[in-house]
């Protein structure tokens, strides 16, 4: 039955949905409020999507691969924990500087990467489900935190603070740090996926692992790397979020691993594996991120059912995603 | 046609199905008489899946009329269809994996007593109804347990229970044994003695005569030969499937051997196979025959480090050790899967994604080069004659064409040693035909090929030298003349045992 039938390549609600959603959102924004699309609200809310933005993209690579990861959130109060104590510990001998600075940084990004790299190792290496690993990493992280603040909250060194605070608020031309290198985070991702083995191998293994190993793809490498990557991109992630509020505490960085997977399934990547894009994660992120932004400017909605309306996008995303399976 | 008096339990007439523009069966007729057993044959994408789907009312037809009993009738679904005592046995299995075997037989018509289920009445109709297939297979056993050959008979197990008068089967025999085909077709012999119509698809053309009442012959979208089916024999009904004259189905064994490629020593695959030695030289085909279940694909995965294994293997004469399936390609050897529907292609992605999987590297530096990819799957669909459109999906070519881009997909990676399991499963003679051609013009490369195969002629036409494999151990080899059926079979079951099938096929 394989006649050559060379469908006109239709435009997928799956592919413009999101975009269309975006759209529309800034429109109605636009309309309420005259200073939606000001300079500094539109600063403001790139800013806000930047720390899950970039763990958004990490999210999307675990889970084209066919994975998941629930610890992200508390990977990044622990770490951002683990970062503020080494930093103040080290205060007295190093004294403010840039070299304080670089220590909590390479702190963040090495525990990043080891927390990363613990999930894949029990994932790939010892065959256990993603989501129970997951689960189970998430209890501990934030009971980690919750630990080294004694119950309270872990304050950066006020004048460290100062020092450090920049990296939020700063920025080269008037566009903040946060959102610079999420661009750049998101063009790494976006070629990643697009255009290279690694992209490719992860879809391959997410839509059938059997098939990708029995093409002599390195299946556990590259799982293991979608994990560690997560890992990297929490801490970056972490590195932009400690100096704007210069805590951390039990609370820190609460359910942002659903944040983040809303946003990827949102954008039109698979939840259960198999095809992933990052751009779509971005508008999943700037979709969500608008949404609370919108109902702050307005007082049409409570800002309280800001919750309510994310989770009816979510549900509505993944209801138009189910049009793209043939059949039935 | 002396049977022709008595009115079609089911039939179609006139029955045309378009998909969009496309019309893929063009005004076909058949008739399914109570009592008979009628065959229909055809290559692939010839339009036999599409009659059977109308004639179970998975689809409705463009036009034209299914007649039940000599009445126009439109079935909305499948469930009114299969009320009407018509049930369809499809080639991929329908039965839930995580469920018993008394489970499926009664899936959606469960024995209940009162509020509860009656397990044990299912249990002893389930035992009852597998003994009438000659299947000892216990009934509280999970489906995901079971061979292909015990699961196919769960199939028709779960038919026999809703009373059906007309059997549909879509390739029953694909995935058995010589055995176990001939016990499924004494089975159907049954049936039809009971009066059941039965329909069934076959590639294998010997079953064809040796069941079929009645055949069916398409091409194309249309019915090309429709009569008794003692008129015709395998060769006729051959060329009228394939349109052309089909002189030799093998090519030539015209190979001269090279130096040794591949030797293997006191090999083990824990579970599966001992002992396994056997070596191979470039330039050669070597034939692996034996039984479903004698090790001979697990023997080669773990040679292609996808199972454990251990033992000594050289390579063009020096010591390897593999144990992944990226140190096998490596190496330059490759196993290409029997199982290309799970294991061997993404059904969802393009064609161009699933050629170049397996040999990425060589598309990228860094950044993958579509360019090259898009000219890679233009050469391979010309080397390989791969049909139908380029910008689908792979799930929806037709089985042989999948075959083909598994092939060209393994051959992109240039192994010099190929292992080939079922090299041609579910596909039509006439890409068969050009699979073997393939075969043949690799090993003229001077590339080592293993040919895995449960087909015996296809083993004796294909290969230089034949091993038997038989419960984990390589039971014989077999070279030139002494390569017959008869000499496989007898391996195969264990010596001194001449061959039970006399008769049944």
């Amino acid at each position: 039955m394989t006649i050559a039938v060379t469908a006109p390549r239709k435009i997928k609600m799956s592919v413009i949905g999101p975009i269309v959603a975006l759209v529309v959102l800034i429109i109605m924004g636009a309309l309420m409020n005259p200073n939606f699309l000001s300079a500094g609200n539109i600063s403001n809310v790139l800013s806000r999507s930047a720390f899950i933005g970039i763990i958004a993209v990490g999210m999307t690579f675990v889970i084209t691969a066919g994975g998941l990861d629930l610890s992200v959130g508390s990977m990044a109060a622990f770490i951002a924990g683990l970062m503020i104590l080494v930093m103040n510990t080290a205060l007295p001998v190093m004294g403010i500087g840039i070299p304080i600075v670089l220590l909590g940084m390479a702190v963040a990004l090495a525990a990043g990467l080891f927390a990363g790299m613990l999930n894949g190792v029990l994932i790939t290496r010892l065959g256990m489900d993603a989501f129970i690993v997951t689960l189970g990493s998430m209890g501990i992280y934030r009971s980690l935190v919750t630990w080294l603040a004694d119950g309270g909250t872990l304050s950066l060194d006020f004048s460290l603070r100062t020092f450090y605070q920049p990296v939020y608020y700063g920025g080269i031309l008037g566009v903040s740090w946060p959102i610079i290198v999420f661009a750049l985070v998101v063009i790494g991702g976006e070629l990643l996926m697009r255009s290279t083995p690694f992209g490719r191998h992860c879809a391959a293994i997410g839509s059938n692992d059997q098939v990708a190993r029995y093409s002599s793809v390195r299946v556990a490498r590259v799982r293991m790397l979608t994990y560690v990557m997560l890992g990297i991109l929490v801490g970056i992630a972490t590195i932009m979020y400690v100096p704007r509020l210069g805590s951390a505490s039990s609370a820190t960085g609460l359910l942002w691993e659903l944040e983040a997977i809303a946003a990827v399934i949102v954008g039109g990547t698979a939840l259960k594996g198999g095809f992933g894009r990052v751009w779509g994660t971005v508008i999943g992120v700037l979709i969500l991120t608008l949404i609370g932004n919108i109902l702050n400017l307005t007082d049409l909605v409570s800002p309280y059912l800001n919750g309510a309306i994310q989770g009816a996008i979510i549900i509505l995303a993944v209801v138009l995603q189910r049009g793209r399976k043939p059949g039935q | 046609m002396g049977h022709a008096v008595t009115t079609p339990v089911l039939a179609l007439s006139k029955v045309s199905k378009s998909f969009g523009p496309i019309e893929v069966l063009h005004g076909a007729d058949i008739a399914l008489h109570p009592g008979r057993v009628h065959a229909l044959i055809g290559e692939n994408g010839a339009g036999k899946s599409t009659m059977m789907k109308i004639l179970t009312g998975y689809q409705p037809p463009s036009a034209g009329q299914v007649m039940l009993q000599g009445q126009p009738v439109s079935f909305a679904d499948m469930g009114q269809a299969e009320a009407q005592g018509i049930s369809l046995i499809h080639q991929e299995f329908n039965l839930a994996d995580h469920l018993t075997v008394a489970e499926n037989i009664f899936l959606g018509s469960e024995l209940r007593r009162g509020w509860f289920l009656d397990k044990p009445a299912m249990r002893a109709r389930s035992r009852d109804l597998l003994g009438r297939l000659r299947c000892d297979v216990d009934p509280d056993r999970l489906i995901s347990d079971l061979s292909n050959s015990d699961k196919q008979m769960v199939e028709i197990a779960k038919a026999l229970l809703r009373d059906t008068n007309v059997l549909i089967m879509d390739e029953p025999t694909a995935v058995l044994t010589r055995t176990e085909t001939a016990v499924l077709l004494d089975q159907v012999r049954a049936l039809r003695d009971h009066g059941t119509a039965v329909l069934f698809t076959s590639h294998k053309l010997d079953e064809v005569v040796a069941i079929a009442d009645d055949l069916t012959i398409m091409r194309d979208g249309s019915v090309v030969w429709s009569g008794p089916a003692n008129e015709m024999d395998e060769h006729q009904m051959a060329e009228a499937m394939v349109g052309r004259e089909i002189s030799t189905l093998y090519p030539p064994k015209d190979s001269t051997k090279g130096a040794l490629a591949l030797e293997v020593e006191g090999f083990h695959v824990p579970g599966f196979a001992e002992d396994i030695h056997f070596t191979l030289r470039k330039g050669e085909v070597l034939g692996i025959a034996g039984l479903i279940g004698s090790g001979r694909t697990e023997t080669f995965e773990g040679l292609a480090g996808l199972r454990d294994a251990h033992g000594t293997v050289r390579i063009n004469g020096n010591p390897v050790t593999i144990r992944h399936p990226w140190e096998a390609l490596a190496l330059g050897l490759a196993y290409l899967t029997e199982d290309r529907k799970t294991r061997g292609l993404l059904l969802t992605k393009g064609l161009r994604e699933n050629l170049t999987l397996q040999s990425l590297h060589k598309f990228s530096n860094w950044m993958i080069d579509a360019k090259a990819e898009e000219a890679a799957l233009n050469h391979a669909i010309a080397e390989f004659d791969i049909r139908g459109s380029r910008d689908v999906d792979v799930g929806s070519l037709s089985g042989g064409n999948q075959q083909k881009l598994l092939f060209a997909k393994t051959m992109l990676s240039d192994p010099d040693i190929l292992v080939i399991d079922e090299p041609t499963r579910g596909i039509d003679i006439g890409t068969k035909q050009q699979m073997y051609e393939f075969i043949r013009k690799l090993a003229s490369e001077g590339r080592a090929i293993v040919v895995i195969s449960s087909e015996m002629q296809e083993v004796i036409g294909l290969a230089d030298r034949v091993l038997v494999m038989r419960q984990g151990r390589i039971a014989g080899e077999l070279t030139g003349d002494s390569a017959t059926e008869d000499a496989i079979v007898r391996l195969a079951m264990g010596l001194g045992q001449t061959t039970i099938l006399e008769g049944t096929i």
